[in-house]
């Protein structure tokens, strides 16, 4: 009897192609999702040697990390923002790969649109250029970053050369308190195995707190396993994930679904499956959570307070964090709850679907925006956005003082000219708190969405569930 | 694809964990649609004062260091984003080679494509090294990729493990497009066999002319 295999086992050795010796393999690419920004130099290549795009049926573009929040239609005034688009926009119709324009209500942040339209779906191999492209994995896929050399090579070959991973599996059991989100499980998550504790594995999350939550909060969960140090994070396929796949617009219909759902029902892990690494936690203990520092393994309960670099040992770690508390000029035992903000993005491709906008409208609704503090809120995609209107909630943002933005990666790393100003603080529903990506000295606090509209309606650093 | 077989030249200490790919290469220059001439915008953020001057406090910026062309450095190199831009910057900026404990995955990758080689060694031995590169003009070291050695200025010799597939490809500047089309063949034969069991996966994205 073959031995039990693991979620990523099964999925490596369906699109194994052939070995290329040395311990690598060529492995074959399901879905290929690409975007304005690591596309120029992968589109040149190709045109250089003379190549055409293999499956173009298998891959689908669009643009994100660019384009402007506010007044679209006026078109990109940055000129070189502007090129990168125009670029995608000639290289989509030079090479016939589908694509959707700005202007279409399907446009959105990659990883929103992937699920959000049903192409991706368990079992499948999916690959872009951008290390959240994990996100995916929430559908019991594999998928993963890579950079734009790899991007050329899927285009042409729509395969890629890879060493096959190890297996480390993160099981948190139990019920997330109230006020206690997805975001947090993943963040508390990182704060345990540290940005490096994943560094050579693929992460399968497992047990009850994940078999619970909505298809949305595992995305949310898989967005930030790069930040664990793993190129991808996956979550066994269940009913909930059939149910959200079924009648999307690229998901397999008729026959065909019937065929994918008896393949997909064959993936979850084996009982008595090994895996290299293990973790676990348990959801009760989870509260919500805040980066303090600028990397996402610098994260405590907001019940916490600035952590003491005088307390640390180790002289790389103490110097580390004492460089860390400099750039975001904190002093040590501050609460968190004490800590003003200036500014608050909710956002991104780790929070800016339906689910995490209806968190924040929960907190926003009724009260208003402090003052001194700006506030915006950047829905995942078109369709996101019209839902969300649909529901009142632009309304509850607007009246409260919130900007509602059209679809974009924007604050998040701030190609787009929504970015932190002067070295402000900002508390963010995306998922690096590096030092200047939101902005010149922005200081970057991360926390999930209803936190953030907690910390924009109080003007710091607050803990949602006293918010009651 | 440049080959790299051998190298000696200065080493430049960078003693910092978890250095992210926003700091080798901050988001607002990923609007380039080239990839050579990226060096200038190398650790931008940390080296560049406010008015564009040199920050005279950046070690790439001092003496010596100028003309790096390895970089010694704290674990989890290249933590962060996929941004194959940070080994761009790095290459054209004159840096081949960085030495670290530990380097994250999709930097590692990326780094093979681009003529860098990064080299883990144990935290001690890069310990070492890094007191090696604080030596100024003297911390010349020797890379020796056929041999797996990294030489010290006082002349000893350390050993570095590679993947050996890895290493024939930066040995000889191989093509990854080049090598996978030899294998043409191999990939039409696994869509011809994936299409009858799986069909849902053809024709998703559009049906084609």
């Amino acid at each position: 009897m073959a031995p039990p295999r693991t979620l990523f086992d099964k999925i490596w050795q369906d699109h194994v192609v052939a070995p290329q010796g040395e311990g690598t393999y060529l492995i074959y690419i399901d879905l290929h999702l690409i975007h304005e920004v690591t596309t120029p130099q992968a589109f040149e290549g190709l045109k250089l040697a003379g190549r055409r795009v293999r499956r173009p049926d298998a891959t689908m573009a669009v643009a994100d990390h660019n384009i402007p929040t506010s007044n679209r239609s006026a078109g990109i005034d940055e000129p070189e923002s502007r090129l990168q688009v125009e670029t995608l926009e000639r290289n989509v119709v030079e090479f016939g790969v589908p694509y959707f324009p700005i202007d279409s209500i399907n446009q959105g942040i990659v990883h929103i649109i992937g699920p959000e339209q049903g192409l991706s779906q368990p079992g499948m191999t999916i690959v872009c250029g951008d290390s959240h492209t994990a996100t995916h994995g929430a559908l019991g896929a594999l998928a993963f970053g890579i950079g734009t050399s790899e991007v050329e090579h899927v285009l042409a070959t729509q395969t890629l050369i890879q060493a096959p991973a190890k297996n480390m599996l993160v099981e948190v059991n139990g019920s997330l308190g109230a006020g206690v989100s997805p975001k947090d499980v993943i963040l508390a998550i990182i704060g345990k195995i540290g940005t490096a504790g994943g560094t050579g594995h693929v992460i399968e999350f497992a047990g009850s707190t994940f078999r619970t939550m909505s298809m949305e909060g595992r995305m949310t969960v898989c967005n930030m396993t790069i930040e664990g140090g793993a190129r991808a994070g996956l979550i066994a396929p269940d009913e909930t994930t059939f149910a959200y796949v079924k009648g999307r617009p690229y998901a397999p219909k008729g026959a065909a679904w019937e065929q994918a759902l008896a393949y997909w029902k064959s993936l979850p892990t084996d009982r008595g499956a090994k895996f290299d690494k293990e973790a676990r936690l348990d959801a009760a203990d989870i509260a919500p959570h805040v980066t303090w520092g600028t990397s996402p393994q610098d994260v405590l309960p907001i019940t916490g307070r600035v952590p003491d670099p005088a307390q640390i040992d180790d002289p790389l770690k103490r110097a580390a964090m004492e460089r860390s508390l400099e750039y975001m000029a904190l002093r040590p035992n501050t609460p968190l709850v004490e800590v003003p903000v200036q500014r608050v993005f909710i956002g991104s491709c780790t929070n800016s679907r339906i689910e995490d906008l209806r968190a924040a409208a929960v907190i926003a609704k009724g009260r208003k925006v402090a003052a001194g503090v700006r506030a915006l809120v950047v829905p995942g995609s078109g369709l996101v956005k019209h839902q969300a209107e649909e529901e009142g909630l632009d309304r509850v943002f607007l009246d409260a003082g919130f900007e509602w933005r059209e679809p974009g990666c924007s604050n998040c790393m701030s190609m787009n000219n929504d970015r932190a100003e002067n070295g402000e603080r900002i508390a963010s529903t995306s998922n690096r708190n590096f030092e200047g990506r939101q902005g010149k000295n922005a200081k970057t606090h991360l926390v999930g969405p209803a936190m953030a509209a907690a910390a924009a309606v109080t003007g710091h650093l607050a803990d949602v569930r006293d918010l009651g | 694809m440049e080959k790299f077989t051998q190298l000696t030249g200065v080493a430049a200490p960078m003693p910092m964990p978890n250095i992210d790919t926003d700091k080798i290469f901050p988001a607002i220059y990923l609007k380039t649609i080239k990839r050579t001439g990226l060096g200038k915008w190398l650790f931008d953020e940390l080296r560049y004062r406010a008015d564009g001057s040199d920050n005279p406090d950046f070690v790439l910026n001092q003496g010596p260091y100028r003309n790096a062309k390895i970089i010694v450095a704290g674990d989890n190199f290249g933590c962060g984003s996929s941004r194959e831009h940070a080994p761009w910057a790095l290459t054209d900026f004159g840096i081949t080679c960085v030495i670290a404990p530990s380097f994250a995955d999709i930097f590692y990758n990326n780094c093979f494509k681009n003529g860098l080689l990064p080299i883990a060694l144990p935290q001690a031995i890069c310990d070492q090294l890094m007191e090696d590169a604080k030596k100024g003009a003297n911390a010349v070291m020797t890379i020796d990729l056929e041999k797996q050695t990294v030489s010290r200025p006082d002349g000893e010799v350390v050993h570095f493990d590679i993947d050996p597939f890895r290493k024939h490809c930066l040995l000889n500047g191989l093509d990854d497009i080049g090598l996978t089309e030899q294998k043409a063949d191999a990939i039409g034969n696994y869509e011809k066999a994936r299409r009858p069991s799986k069909p849902w996966l053809f024709g998703m994205t559009h049906t084609g002319a």
